[in-house]
Order: C-alpha cells, then structure tokens, then sequence
C-alpha cells in the first residue's frame, strides 16, 4: 500500500471532568489513543463508558459542563488542541476533523437542503466554489450508492429515509476530505437492512480516500466489520486494545471476554400444547389510522399460554400497530382478536377491568415508560390497588414481592424516584408494573434495543425466568434477530403490514426461507470480521438492504 | 475636602487594590470603574453627589447581606432536599423571597402591626408625618402608614384569590383539553380565543358595571380574563406529557381521567405552571391596582394600594411623594415576585452556567 502511515492523532493521558452534584468528577480517568493514517479505530463499551466524550476530546470539544484537565495532550497532526485557541480549533473542525452524529435526522437542520448544509464547510473554508462543491457532492453520493445522486441533494432532510439520511451525513463529513472522521454510533438508529448498505458505504469511503476513524458503537459486530484496531472502555478507562482479528480471537480481560460472551444465552425451545385454545388469536386483522391507508393488512396469529411470540420486521412493518390493536389502542377496522376462544372487547375504553387487567405492555424507553415524580412504591403498586384493590400493608407486601421477583431489593428501591435508577433497572421496574397486574399475557415492545447488551442480556434472563414461574405468555416486538434467538419460541416475520411467514424458532433459523426473511437474517452482522466482505461478494450491493427489500415488494 | 470625600475614595481605592491583589478580577473592575467614575461626579457634583452615590451602595450592600441571610436562615431551617434547592438560588431569588416574606407578615398580622384603624380619621387632611404618623396623613386626614399596611392585606389579598381561581379554572380545563382531545379540546380553545379576544380592561370594566363593583366580582372577573392564558399554557404543557408512555399505560391499565390528570399529568407540569404563577400574579396585581386607580376596584372606605395612588394624586404637584409610596410598595411586589420566578424558569429549563 503506497497510502501514508504516520501518526495523525496522539492522545495521551487524556483527563476529561464533569461537573456534578456541585463538583468535579472524572469521567475519562487517563486514557492514551495513537491513531495513524487511513486507520480505523474501533471504540467500544456499555453507555456511560465515556466512548463519545473521548470522541469529541479527539476534537479538541468538552461538551458543556465538561472539561480537559490540565496534564492531557491531543495531539492531531503535530497540533496541540488543548492548548490552540478557539479559532484555531474552529479552523480544524469540518475541514481536517469531521463527526458523524448518531440520529443523522436530527442533526440535520430540517429548514435547508441537504446539499446546502453539505456546501456550507467547502464554502466556509474557500475550498470550492459552490457550483464545484455541488458536482463534489453529487460524486460523493453516488460512491455512497444513494439513489438519484444527482437530484438528492436538493430535497429536504424529511424526504428522505433514515438509512440514506446517514449516509448523506457522511458524504457531508466527507465534503472538506478530512483526515479524520469520528463516527458516534452511526447505525445505530437503523434497522438491520438498512444498517449494511450504511456499513459498506462508511468502509468504502474511508477506504478510497486514506481517512483515519473513530468509530463509536456498542455493538461489537459492528466494529469488527469497521475497524482496523479495537479499543474496549470501561468507565473511562482503557480495558484492552487490540488488533480486530487477535481481540475476536483472543480477549485478554475479563470484561471483554463477558461482552463476548453475551449472546450465549438461549431459552429452549417450547412447542405449542396439543388441543388447547390460543390465549391470543388475530383473525384477518386490518387496521388503519383514521382513513388513512392499511397498516395492516390480513393478518393473522396466535400466541398460546405460556409461550414467547417474536414479531419481527424493519421499523414501517406494522409490528408495533399489531401491539396497539391487541391492546385495543387502535381498534382494528376489520377481522377480530380472540382472547381465550371470546371476542376481546375492540376499543380499550370500552374494555372491562378485568379484560384490561389480562393484557399488560412493557416499553422501549423506560425514560419515557415510568413517571419520573412518582415513587417506585407508587408506580408498582398502583396496578395492583387498581386491579386486586390492596392496601395498606398487604399492599406493601406485594410491592416487596415483586421488587423480589425483579431481583431489585425492596428496601433500598422502595421509596426512589425514576431518575435515581440505571436503565437496566428502569426496565425492570417497568417489567414489575406490568406483572402487578397479574396478567396473563406480556407484549414487550423493543424492550432490550435502548440497553447495552450485558444489561439486554439480564432482562432476557429475567423475561424466561418469570414466564417459567409464571406460565406468562409474550409477544416480542423486536427488530434484533439475537434477540429472537434468544428467547423466541415462534417467530411472526411482518414486512409492509403484512405477515410474510411464521412458525416455530427452530424452523425459521434453518433454510429455506422466504426471501425476506432470508434478507433480514442476512443482514444480521456477525463476529467474523470478513463477514461483510464475504456478504458483499456473495449478494452483490444490489441484492443487500433498502434496494433488496424495495424489489422485493414490487 | 471633607472626612467624608477623602474616606470614601481611599476605602474605594484600598478595595480595588485588594481586589486586585487577590486577583478577584470581576471585583476590581467594579470598584475601579467605580473610583473612576466617582472622580467625574465628585468634579461635576460635588460631594452632595458622592454622598448619593454611597448611600445607594450601601442600600444594594444592605439588601445584599439582607438576601443572603435571609438564604442562610432558609436553609437551616429547611429540610435536606429542599436546602440543596435553596443554595441554587442567587441573591436577587433570595431577596424575592424576603420581600414577599415580609409582605406576608404584614397583611397577615395588618391589624396589630397598623397603630390606627384604615377608616380611622386621626388628624388634618394632607398633615405631615410626626412622631404619631410615619407618613404623614391622606386627603381625609387618616394615617397613610397604616393604610398602606391594611392595603397589603386588600391588594395583595384579592390579586392572590384571583390568581389561585384563574389558575384553577384555566389549568384544569387545560389538562382535561389534552387528555381528552378532540372536539372538547377544540371547543375549549376557541372559547379561550373569544375571551382573550376582549381587551382585558374593557372586559372587566363592563363586567363591573354590570354586576357591580364587590369583591367577588372583582375576583371572578379578573380570573375569567386570566384563565384562558393560562389554559393555553397548561394545554401546551400538559400535551407533551400526555404522548408518553407512562400515561399509555394508565390508560391502558384503565385509569380515570381524574387520576391521570391529578398523580400522571400535575406532577409533570408543576414547574412551568408555578412559574407563570409569579408571572400571572403580578399581572393580576397590575389589573387590580388599574382598576382601584380607575375608582372600579376596591370601594373606599377599604384601603387599597391602587385607590391610595389616585386619592393622593394631587399632592405631586405639590412636589410630596407620598402618593409614590403605594406605588413604590406594588413596584417592589412585583419586582420580588419575578426575581423569584425568574429563578425558577431557570432551575425548571435546566439551564446550567457555563
């Protein structure tokens, strides 16, 4: 390879202090980074590791109510950013330093084109005219595989889909031809499908113009297709670093062999009971929202005692709209869902409390999902006063239950708030609300995607063990097929609000499969770290993500 | 060159160099510009000037050492989780508190604090104060102090039941817009326009002449002049809470629409709603005095600050400021109520310093 090797970014011992509870605490406790030239870095860790801190330090940038204690060096291509001046640091950043952000839908300015907010860097920064810095994006667009390059650009942020969207964010990256490029989680917004033809774009790019990375994620698959060298965080501090190909092969620490380890866990496989009426059974279900069109369209399943139910499909598949018409949010326009063999009453208002007691939700976010100005007693406990009409020191009593049953501790999280507990134990709070009703029948909506994947894989374990104990019957709404395999029993596959197939666990994971959902597990990206290359050869672009699925249903 | 010019510049010019010894750049630069600019007024003004000039510092200094005090006493007597809010609060937040502290006080224990009765005609009209009268006598020869004390009791007393009324009209309907939604939100909203639509002062105006001018009718009509704002501001508030998750499953778990509203919706939109509290409050009080000004508010023989300013209007031109003294006391009201909610806006947009 002719392409420069030297060194580009040096950090060293890196101190980055946050300001909380009226102090300052470290929250990047002296980490070290050498990066070269063309080189992509892997950085990895669960959330509160201080991965994107470190990405934006790389910058020269404390966020606010951050800052670089004295003793750090970032050194970028023999500069020293903490102690070059502010307009010195501002000249760096989108000409030499460009940063891809996680939710490219909102850090685009939804008020101007793409191709403005993509020239505005060349502009600013006398690269180019305009009318060159237009040619040069659409030439970037079209090595980035965007459909219409040439016309792409002069639509606004909202035009255009989440997977292009991101990828239109790193041609934007690319517009001033940085030497670095800090990627802060890019795909992880996006569905399986999407998510590769983003993956391959990145590494093309990267790989055509010599550019050095950072690339941000949790998900160790991911990194092993992008990185060149893994760096693995922990709390702000450096747990191991390695080549990719020796850190898959041969972890050294004990953490990183556990984040290896994690999707280990499989709940056997259980078969539906003979002659038994299904607890949940949709009948040709449509549904829409008000005359609008289908959402759904013809769908029918059913979800026996005792048993976990996958739904699976890319986010605009009607899964989490099937969710909404069982629990009657959404009544459907036509069909019928069964609960035991009897007509479930359509419109939730209309349902009994007992109906309503049977069918309970867990949510995505737990920020969302819990009261933040209620007490865990209170939000615990209230299903089970409303339902069961408890009180006082029974009530008490099952409130300690059930912290019992989630493996939290009653007396220290009796009397917390929301905001005093971590995401995993959030999750769990919202899986004991939902069993203080003592239903019959869970829908755990994306209940693991916002959590890092030790956590994920705690709840999981939690999920099956309850239903063992409790003879609870789930549906999985989920696009992570790990997930799936985990703890599925059946698997519902839904694309365009239509159920393209369905059957047991095993059967599903084994060919032949429909093409779609050959083209979901497909797109699943795995440990190997030549796994894209090979998926490349094997598929060709054409066949993978969007443009696969987009043929597939005309 | 008295004692009095000669200390004052030195302990200016010992402050500034102290300051600037210890580095406390912000302080320096104060007192500096401050010696600076005491030069050009003692050559323009004379000492007369610089007398000014200290007195004022030393009243911000008093009210300064007042606040903090004041803080300091709050947070010892205060709780652990309520002193660790307090201690956010910057001085002027704290001076808020102490006047609206004191306005209490006042119109709570009026009668034993006033030395005459409101109604109570004590001596000569317009007398000057004397060691009976703090300030002196009103058109009708009653004793101004202790009708300004009464008139913290009436003004302040009405402003708050009608701010508390307008709140409980226009935050309930505000809640039960957003949950419901549909056509009674629809409904409510376009009635809340038609109110807000009449200009709030002829609306009262004709209120008033219609009904008479009484307490109650005071109150009711300033609450319906109010409500409708802060029905908008509650349904705006109130509908970024109802789309989460967490009122999903209440309603799905089959909760009224008085539980969701009172333990779901309340608690998350106290913040900004106790904010625009203070702010409402000192339009109300505002509106009152306007109408008190206007002879339509409280009826005389009450003492009201607003009727006080127009029945001793005449002495202006007289060069007397006592009429300024009711007006001054509203001024300070309102000036204390936003140095309080501006704090609070602060602490609920979770803005941080940087």
């Amino acid at each position: 390879m002719s392409h420069d090797k030297s060194v580009l970014l040096e950090i060293k011992n890196l101190r980055i202090e946050g300001y909380s509870d009226e102090k300052w605490v470290d929250i990047i406790k002296g980490v070290d980074l050498t990066l070269h030239r063309g080189e992509v870095m892997g950085l990895i860790g669960e959330s509160g590791a201080g991965k994107s801190t470190i990405g934006a330090g790389a910058m020269g940038y404390a966020r606010d109510g951050t800052r670089i204690s004295e003793g750090s060096s970032i050194e970028f291509d023999g500069m020293e950013l903490t102690t070059a001046t502010e307009s010195e640091k501002r000249a760096l950043r989108g000409s030499r330093i460009a940063y891809v952000a996680q939710s490219a839908a909102a850090s685009f300015n939804p008020a101007h084109k793409i191709i403005d907010q993509h020239t505005e860097a060349p502009l600013q920064y006398r690269l180019q005219k305009r009318m060159e810095a237009q040619e040069d994006a659409m030439d970037l667009y079209k090595r980035l595989r965007l459909p219409n390059p040439t016309e792409i650009g002069f639509r606004y942020p909202h035009q255009v889909s989440g997977g292009q969207l991101q990828r239109a964010m790193t041609a934007m990256a690319m517009s001033c031809r940085p030497d670095l490029i800090i990627f802060d989680e890019p795909t992880t917004a996006l569905d399986v499908t999407t998510q590769i033809e983003v993956l391959a774009a990145i590494r093309d790019i990267v790989e055509q113009f010599n550019t050095a990375a950072l690339y941000i994620t949790h998900d160790l698959a991911v990194v092993a297709q992008m990185a060149d060298t893994i760096k693995v965080l922990l709390k702000g501090e450096e747990v191991e670093e390695a080549s990719t190909k020796e850190m898959l092969d041969n972890p050294k620490e004990d953490y990183t062999k556990s984040l290896w380890a994690v999707r280990s866990f499989e709940s056997p496989q259980r078969h539906r009971p003979k002659d038994a009426t299904p607890l949940i059974s949709l009948q040709h279900v449509d549904a829409s929202y008000s005359s609008g069109p289908k959402i759904l369209d013809d769908v029918s399943f059913d979800i026996y005692e005792g048993m976990t139910v996958a739904v699976v499909g890319e986010s605009g598949s009607g899964k989490s709209t099937v969710a909404r018409v069982i629990t009657g949010l959404l009544p459907p326009s036509k069909g019928e869902v069964l609960f035991r063999g009897t007509p479930f009453t359509h419109d939730y208002r209309n349902r009994s409390k007992d109906e309503l007691r049977q069918c309970q939700m867990i949510y995505q976010s737990a920020d969302t999902s819990l009261n933040p100005k209620v007490r865990i007693s209170e939000i615990i406990g209230r299903p089970a006063q409303f339902y069961s009409g408890l009180k006082g020191t029974a009530l008490k009593a099952r409130v300690d239950e059930l912290l019992d049953l989630i493996e939290l501790e009653p007396s220290q999280f009796y009397n917390r708030y929301p905001s005093e507990l971590s995401g995993g134990q959030k999750q769990r709070i919202g899986i004991a609300r939902a069993l203080a009703a003592e239903p019959a029948f869970i829908i755990c909506d994306e209940v693991t995607s916002a959590l890092d994947q030790l956590v994920a894989e705690g709840i999981l374990r939690l999920l099956d063990r309850l239903q063992n104990e409790l003879n609870l019957a789930y549906m999985f709404i989920t696009h992570d097929l790990a997930t799936v395999r985990s703890i599925a029993d059946e698997v519902v596959v839904m694309q365009q609000g239509k159920v393209v197939e369905q059957g047991p666990k095993d059967d599903m994971f084994t060919p032949p499969h429909h093409p779609y959902t050959d083209l979901l597990l497909s797109s699943v990206p795995e440990m190997d770290p030549d796994w894209l290359t090979t998926l490349l050869e094997e598929r060709g672009i054409e066949n993978l993500g969007d443009a696969a699925a987009a043929k597939m249903s005309k | 060159m008295s004692v009095f010019v000669i200390s004052y510049y030195s302990l200016l010019l010992i402050g500034s160099s102290l300051a600037a010894y210890f580095n406390k750049r912000s302080i320096f630069i104060l007192l500096f510009s401050l010696t600076m600019v005491s030069f050009v007024l003692g050559i323009i003004g004379g000492s007369g000037t610089l007398v000014m000039v200290a007195t004022f510092a030393g009243l911000l200094a008093l009210a300064g050492m007042v606040s903090y005090s004041f803080r300091e006493a709050l947070i010892m007597m205060a709780g652990p989780e309520l002193a660790k809010e307090l201690r956010t609060a910057p001085l002027t937040a704290a001076f808020g508190m102490f006047v609206i502290f004191t306005y209490a006080i006042t119109g709570i224990f009026a009668p034993w604090i006033a030395p005459y009765g409101e109604a109570q005609i004590i001596s000569a009209a317009f007398a000057p104060a004397d060691e009976n009268m703090l300030l002196g006598a009103d058109q009708l020869g009653r004793d101004m102090f202790s009708r300004l004390v009464y008139g913290t009791r009436n003004s302040v007393g009405l402003a708050l039941t009608a701010t508390c009324l307008a709140f409980f009209m226009g935050a309930g309907a505000g809640m039960l817009a957003a949950t419901k939604g549909g056509w009674f939100d629809q409904f409510m909203g376009r009635f809340a326009d038609v109110i807000m639509s009449i200009p709030s002062l002829i609306f009262a105006l004709l209120m008033l002449s219609i009904f008479g001018s009484s307490m109650p009718v005071i109150i009711v009509a300033v609450a319906i002049i109010y409500a409708p704002r802060v029905f908008r501001l509650t349904r705006a508030v109130a509908g970024n809470v109802v789309v989460m998750d967490y009122i999903e499953a209440a309603k799905l778990r089959g909760e009224g629409t008085g539980y969701l509203i009172r333990r779901e919706i309340l608690p998350n939109s106290m913040a900004p709603l106790v904010a625009e509290f203070g702010l409402e409050f000192c339009f109300v009080f505002l509106l009152v005095a306007g109408l008190s000004f206007l002879g339509l508010g409280i009826q005389p023989p009450t003492a009201d600050w607003g009727s006080m300013v127009r029945e001793n209007a005449t002495l202006i031109s007289f060069g007397d400021i006592t009429p300024l003294i009711p007006a001054a006391a509203i001024a300070l009201l309102t000036v204390a109520v936003n140095f309080v909610v501006d704090w609070m806006l602060f602490r609920s947009s979770g803005l941080k310093e940087h």
